[in-house]
């Protein structure tokens, strides 16, 4: 398990990493917490011939509230991202499906920004963000852009973020007062999620006034499931509307096919999963 | 100075924590790859990835070129051609038995198998070089199907032996005069009205050991002894096989098993890792280290289990069994590993377990094919044998509407009955099936439990309960070397132990076995504490190595306490034997009056007496000692047990099935085993947490899967999913002692009951919590998908299962495309 050799960066600022990537070029590869890229190196899938740690920016660590949103630092880790008070208070879902991702090691090492960056399908915060409607901050060298959560996941391990940037920022708007239940279902405790289910509702006088769903591993990216939404609002949150509601899960997703779960399985977990965790949040 | 121990804290059944944990928890452990003597060079196996293909060249000149690197060497550069890996057990005369080589010579027999070694100044080095050996492989076909393998014009794995079938081994009562004749018994059963005859097959999945520390050995060749490193349960073993194999003089030879982080069986071989470290080290004249990674150990460690189980069993309406047929395919994988083929033979003697079976026939075809070798793995044979009964036992219930409990209760060996010769021929000695199954289900509350699952049942919940039983016995204690002999196993089953008491009256105590995570220092001292009467922290345990502890046949098949234990029991009875004489001697008494209690020797009927300590310190000086007598009370034992020990206990599952997810869920889990006396029931209990553990994962989660190439796609611990502490509840496990009669410790073994009783408890459960849906088999592991298509055929409802030969693509590592590393990865 030794990793074949790579040179080795720690800027101090953003500044100095953008710099460290495009002299790296093609061959460069972030480390964030190191989690998802350091098993890769030591198996000798990837073999970068420089690693910019983003470890030593302090500020990329950094969860503060911004107006009516609550801006989390790429680097902050899993542990704190799910202990934040701001984080419990305005976007309890993040910090419900947070505290899911792995084990404690993991959440304190890996981070919120490095997992979505790598962009896993499996990975649990994209479906949170998407379904969020959270926003990235991307900088490059000719200052930083800002890209909605609709357009940041493309495809397998593949993101908005483009050659030469780095992702510092993620921005969630508040979600105040909102129902919310990550539902995640996976093989062993710690294991990566077979399908899982992000739900967030808003309800008013019993029924549902704003819902956003967004679902885990039922696709190449983090997919948002709007026709559950759409039937979701305006029901009350009863079991058997929220079931009905459930069945348009699988609208628009592509489940993949592995050792754990088939297509046709995934998709019946979806429904399945959807109900329960529209239900559990709306308590 | 008389040093008393007290007489009502006897050490035997305390639960002491054990004295070795402090070292190794706070890190002051010493692993074989933490050995690294001045000057060791490091080795990189570059090992084929295919499974089945013909090596056509090794281009070696870029990687011995490579920074720091000393030599690249093929099996001819080592002059190894000939060498072959043992094979102790050939269970049948004419046993194929292909050889093994050190690296492969021209063909490549399974993914993983080593083609050449690089050997560099540092382990970075050698794996950097490793990468810049070109190897062409002319590929060939697979065999990874036994039936498949057996059958006519099948690829063949070594075409030089013409077949695929290593050895078909037989039992048959009737024919061994042991019972009737199984044949028979089943040509009855159909034809009588009276009778029902139920046939199953079962899958007994392969699995990996995943011993916490990887396989690694250093070799030292600078001294006049050659010293061998090796994380492995077997460091005698190892030194003879070393001999055998390389033929090295065994008086040049010296093994160290230094601290041994778990086995599991899983280091119960001899490894051409080893064989080759060794030569090297030989040509080389430095010391040699090889230490695996855990990718390699999953890929070529021995696997376990693997083997298709066709059980006929036949019964009396009345529920009397009347007969019992086993037939297995086990496959071996590419080669024999040292007992491989006996794995199967272990469980000969198991699958009528605790029942009363009066004709009974067994049959193990061993099978070859282009995969990981197989071996010893935690129960060795006998998990499955006990799965396969435990099992069928269920079906008869259910085919006769009998409740299962009662069942078996019918059928098993009461315990007025002991001792009781099985079917097999094998005498337990002891035991109280009645005992240990009324305190289960009185912890289980199984009355109530089952008026639950009949609520559930009744309102049609969504989770489901079932209730999962398996009163399994098992023979441990390997072994009375009589009966090894009498089925062909390379060694025998003796246990060696020396007792040196020091000068200043603290006790050395040698063992020949090899603790690897038993405890046996703490359980060891307990013992010699309360024979000598000397306080536990005077006694050292020392062992494997072979300068200290030269005889030794090791640790496996439980019988470190029933063979080990008993041994060290025996040299400590010598000692004392020898302290009488002086003490008769220096007290002026007649030997017949002296006594001998909690450490003292006192005249019968006087106050005079001496402590064992003085004793010591009187040999140490000879100054003063009987006629005829060497001063010295140090004495050997060798232990050959004349039976097995046969533990057993009856284990309940309580299994939660969502039946809308295939969700399986073990609310509670309840175990009474009986082992006899219990030297320290913390370890114990340690042992049984752990072997259920075991036995549950190969219930519920583990699974080594090959796809259709033969290449292992459950090789990190990201797809073998092994459970953790979040994944298991609590468990309820309780100790009831019928005391041995075949030791005079009156101890049984308990390092694989766990093991072996859990995983068709786990299994049944599952079956009950959905056997009224109309389900009829779950394949193991019990996956929630492999319950939910269950549940769906059993609705009439098709589902369309996709083959799926490749990793996820979204499921962690196994999902990184090393051909598109792309994307960020932070």
């Amino acid at each position: 398990m030794i990793p074949a050799k790579f040179d080795y960066v720690r800027p101090s600022t953003v500044e100095e990493a953008v710099s460290a990537l495009q002299q790296g070029g093609d061959d460069a590869k972030i480390i964030a917490g190191g989690q998802s890229l350091l098993p890769v190196l030591r198996l000798r899938l990837a073999a970068p011939s420089v690693v910019i740690d983003l470890g030593g920016i302090p500020e990329l660590r950094r969860i503060a509230e911004d107006g009516d949103r609550i801006a989390i630092g790429a680097m902050a880790p899993h542990h704190d991202v799910m202990r934040d008070d701001l984080v419990k208070e305005h976007v309890t879902l993040l910090s419900q499906a947070t505290a899911t991702v792995a084990d404690p090691q993991v959440r304190h090492r890996g981070t919120l920004g490095g997992a979505l960056a790598h962009a896993d399908p499996a990975g649990d915060l994209g479906a949170v963000a998407l379904a969020l409607e959270a926003e990235f901050v991307i900088a490059g060298s000719s200052g930083t852009r800002t890209v909605p959560a609709a357009e940041f996941f493309v495809d397998y391990f593949t993101t908005a973020i483009g050659e030469g940037e780095i992702l510092t920022q993620v921005r969630f708007p508040k979600y105040t007062g909102w129902s919310t239940h990550y539902e995640k279902f996976n093989r062993t405790a710690q294991a990566w999620s077979m399908v899982a289910v992000a739900a967030a509702l808003r309800v008013e006088g019993g029924s549902i006034a704003e819902a956003r769903i967004g679902l885990t591993n039922m696709g190449t990216t983090p997919i948002r499931a709007t026709g559950v939404e759409q039937a979701l609002v305006g029901q009350p949150a009863t079991a058997d509307s929220v079931r009905a509601a459930a069945e348009h899960a699988t609208e628009g997703t592509a489940a993949p096919s592995d050792a754990d779960a088939a297509a046709d399985y995934r998709e019946h977990l979806a429904k399945v999963l959807t109900g329960r965790a529209v239900l559990a949040a709306a308590g | 100075m008389t040093a008393t121990a007290d007489t009502t804290a006897l050490e035997f059944g305390k639960a002491r924590v054990r004295k070795e944990d402090a070292r190794l928890i706070t890190g002051r452990s010493r692993y074989t790859d933490a050995i690294t003597p001045p000057g060791t060079l490091h080795v990189a196996v570059v090992r084929s990835p295919l499974a089945h293909a013909r090596i056509t060249s090794i281009d070696t000149t870029e990687a011995k070129r490579a920074p720091g690197v000393h030599g690249v060497y093929t099996v001819s550069d080592l002059g190894a051609d000939e060498v072959g890996m043992p094979c102790a057990w050939p269970i049948t005369p004419d046993q194929k038995a292909p050889q093994r080589p050190v690296l492969a010579k021209d063909t490549v027999h399974f993914a993983g198998e080593g083609v050449a070694v690089v050997v560099a100044r540092s382990a970075a080095e050698a794996k950097d070089a490793a990468e810049l050996v070109e190897v062409d492989y002319d590929p060939l076909d697979p065999v990874l199907d036994m039936e498949a393998a057996l059958g006519e014009g099948a690829t063949l794995v070594h075409p030089d032996l013409g077949t695929n079938e290593s050895a078909t081994w037989v039992f048959d009562s009737g024919e061994a005069g042991t019972g009737g004749s199984v044949a028979d018994a089943i040509a009855a059963a159909e034809a009588d009205p009276d009778q029902v005859v139920v046939r199953r097959r079962f899958r007994q999945q392969r699995l990996v050991p995943a011993f916490m520390e990887p396989r690694s050995c250093v070799v030292d060749p600078t001294g006049e002894q050659m010293v061998i490193y090796s994380a492995t349960q077997v460091p005698h073993i190892l030194r003879t096989m070393t001999t055998v194999t390389l033929g090295i003089p065994e008086s040049k030879l010296r093994v160290i098993a230094p601290d041994v982080g778990g086995g599991f069986g899983g280091k119960i071989g001899v490894l051409p890792e080893e064989m080759m470290t060794v030569l090297l080290a030989q040509k080389l004249g430095r010391p040699v280290k090889w230490t695996e990674t855990r990718s390699e150990s999953m890929l070529t460690a021995h696997h376990g289990r693997d083997q298709i189980q066709d059980l006929t069993i036949t019964a009396k309406k009345d529920g009397t069994i009347t007969g019992l047929d086993v037939r297995l395919l086990a496959d071996m994988g590419a080669y024999l590993g040292l007992v491989g083929p006996g794995v199967p033979v272990l469980g000969a003697f198991m699958f009528n377990a605790i029942y009363k079976v009066p004709a009974y026939r067994f049959q193990t075809t061993n099978v070859f094919t282009t995969k990981t070798l197989t071996d010893a793995y935690r129960g060795a044979g006998r998990p499955e044998a006990t799965f396969g009964i435990e099992r069928i036992i269920d079906e008869l219930a259910v085919e006769l509407g009998r409740e299962p409990l009662e069942l078996r209760e019918q059928n098993w060996i009461k315990h007025e009955e002991f001792p009781f010769t099985t079917v097999c021929g094998l005498t337990y000695d002891s035991g109280n099936y009645e005992q240990a199954t009324a305190r289960a289900k009185e912890l289980f509350d199984y009355d109530a439990l089952r008026r639950e699952q009949a609520e559930r049942r009744e309102r049609g919940d969504q989770v489901q309960l079932g209730i999962g039983i398996s009163t399994f016995t098992e023979m441990c204690g390997l072994a009375p070397s009589r009966v090894l002999g009498s089925l062909a196993y390379g060694a025998g089953g003796w246990e060696a132990a020396s007792i040196r008491m020091l000068a200043t009256g603290k006790v050395e105590v040698i063992t020949g076995a090899s603790a690897h995570g038993q405890g046996h220092e703490t359980a060891f001292s307990q013992i010699v504490a309360d024979k000598l009467g000397v306080p536990f922290e005077d006694v050292e345990i020392l062992h494997g190595d072979t300068a200290s502890s030269p005889k030794g046949l090791d640790t496996y098949g439980s019988r470190s306490l029933v063979v080990g234990g008993i041994a060290i029991t025996m040299a400590a009875d010598k000692v004392i034997e020898k302290a009488k004489k002086i003490a008769a001697h220096l007290l002026e008494a007649d030997e017949a009056d002296i006594e001998f209690s909690a450490g003292q020797f006192s005249v019968r009927g006087t106050d005079k007496g001496k402590a064992i300590q003085e004793i010591a310190f009187a040999a140490f000086m000879a100054h003063d000692y009987p006629e005829g007598m060497e001063p010295s009370l140090d004495s050997d034992a060798v232990y050959d047990p004349e039976n097995f020990s046969f533990p057993h206990g009856t284990h309940l599952a309580a299994m939660e099935v969502d039946t809308e997810t295939g969700r399986v869920n073990l609310r509670h889990y309840v175990c009474v085993d009986d082992i006899g006396n219990v030297v320290n029931p913390l370890i114990a209990e340690g042992q049984v947490h752990g072997g259920l553990a075991q036995g549950i994962a190969q219930a519920l989660f583990e699974e080594a899967n090959y796809d259709d190439q033969g290449t292992l796609v459950s090789g990190t611990f990201v797809d073998y999913t092994l459970p953790s502490a979040a994944d298991l509840p609590s468990f309820t496990t309780e100790i009831v002692s019928t005391p041995a009669t075949s030791n005079p410790l009156g101890v049984k073994g308990v390092g694989e009951a766990g093991t072996i009783a859990s995983t068709p408890a786990i299994v049944n459960g599952v079956l009950d919590a959905v056997r009224h849906l109309g389900v009829a088999d779950i394949q193991m592991p019990t996956t929630s998908q492999r319950v939910w298509r269950a549940i769906q055929e059993a609705k009439g409802r098709s589902t369309q299962e996709t083959p799926v030969d490749t990793h996820s693509p979204g499921a962690g590592l196994g999902s990184i495309d090393p051909n598109n590393p792309q994307g960020e990865v932070q």
